[in-house]
């Protein structure tokens, strides 16, 4: 199970609204190498790793990467809080606003919506641990 | 016997920091579980951490379920900032 502790791994003070950065960074949140994909690429791999501590491992960073996550949300929400309809138009943020407003919807920056095909999990203990390098090689 | 007050920034800044030592080395000891230096840097800052976050819940509101403290008599946990918004953590 899982509990939430109420503050951001690195905090997010963002002052100034920026859509047209928000728009590139989104991909971080629900694009194919983003964090959600990575949490869940860990958290379904661990089921059938053979070994206590690589399934420690992948169950520990699977759940940090919800808390970056967290953190590339505060950034969005941040830079797109207080929009106004000027700077809406001109960043090209409306075709996003059009369906979503202001909300967290996880997509890539080209605007595909996040999918679980942007990672694989296979039970094989090389296979997956290669997907996990080749998807985050500088954390495993 | 009058405590002051801690800074309410300075502390959640300490507590990040903290935090951050408890889980990286949390994920050293996953590959690493007899590593004796890694074991007392763990048990160090854990300390650090609870503590921590017992001090802040006293003075600021809990920022987790075992730091919610029984009694007071609302429910802080929904009336403080959360994370993301303007003066949250």
């Amino acid at each position: 199970m899982w509990n939430y502790e109420k503050r951001l791994q690195y905090p997010v003070n963002i002052t100034q609204t920026n859509p047209k950065i928000a728009q590139v960074i989104i991909s971080q949140f629900g694009g194919p190498d983003g964090e959600l994909a990575a949490s869940m690429r860990y958290l379904s791999q661990r089921y059938t790793m053979p070994y206590n501590e690589v399934t420690g491992i992948l169950t520990d960073i699977g759940t940090e990467e919800l808390a970056h996550m967290e953190i590339i949300c505060a950034i969005i929400h941040q830079l797109t809080r207080d929009l106004t309809p000027e700077q809406l138009e001109k960043s090209g943020f409306d075709k996003y606003y059009v369906d979503h407003t202001l909300a967290l919807w996880p997509q890539s920056a080209g605007g595909a919506p996040w999918t679980a095909t942007y990672f694989q999990s296979k039970g094989d203990p090389i296979t997956d641990l290669h997907e996990d390098m080749a998807a985050d090689g500088t954390i495993l | 016997m009058s405590e002051q007050k801690p800074c309410r920034s300075e502390l959640l800044e300490w507590i990040n920091i903290v935090s951050f030592a408890v889980d990286d080395v949390k994920l050293f000891l996953d590959t690493h579980p007899c590593s004796a230096e890694a074991l007392e840097y763990f048990e160090e800052f854990k300390k650090q951490r609870i503590q921590a976050l017992k001090e802040y819940a006293k003075y600021y509101g809990p920022l987790t379920v075992d730091t919610a403290s029984p009694c007071s008599d609302h429910w802080t946990w929904i009336h403080e900032p959360w994370p993301w918004q303007k003066g949250g953590c």
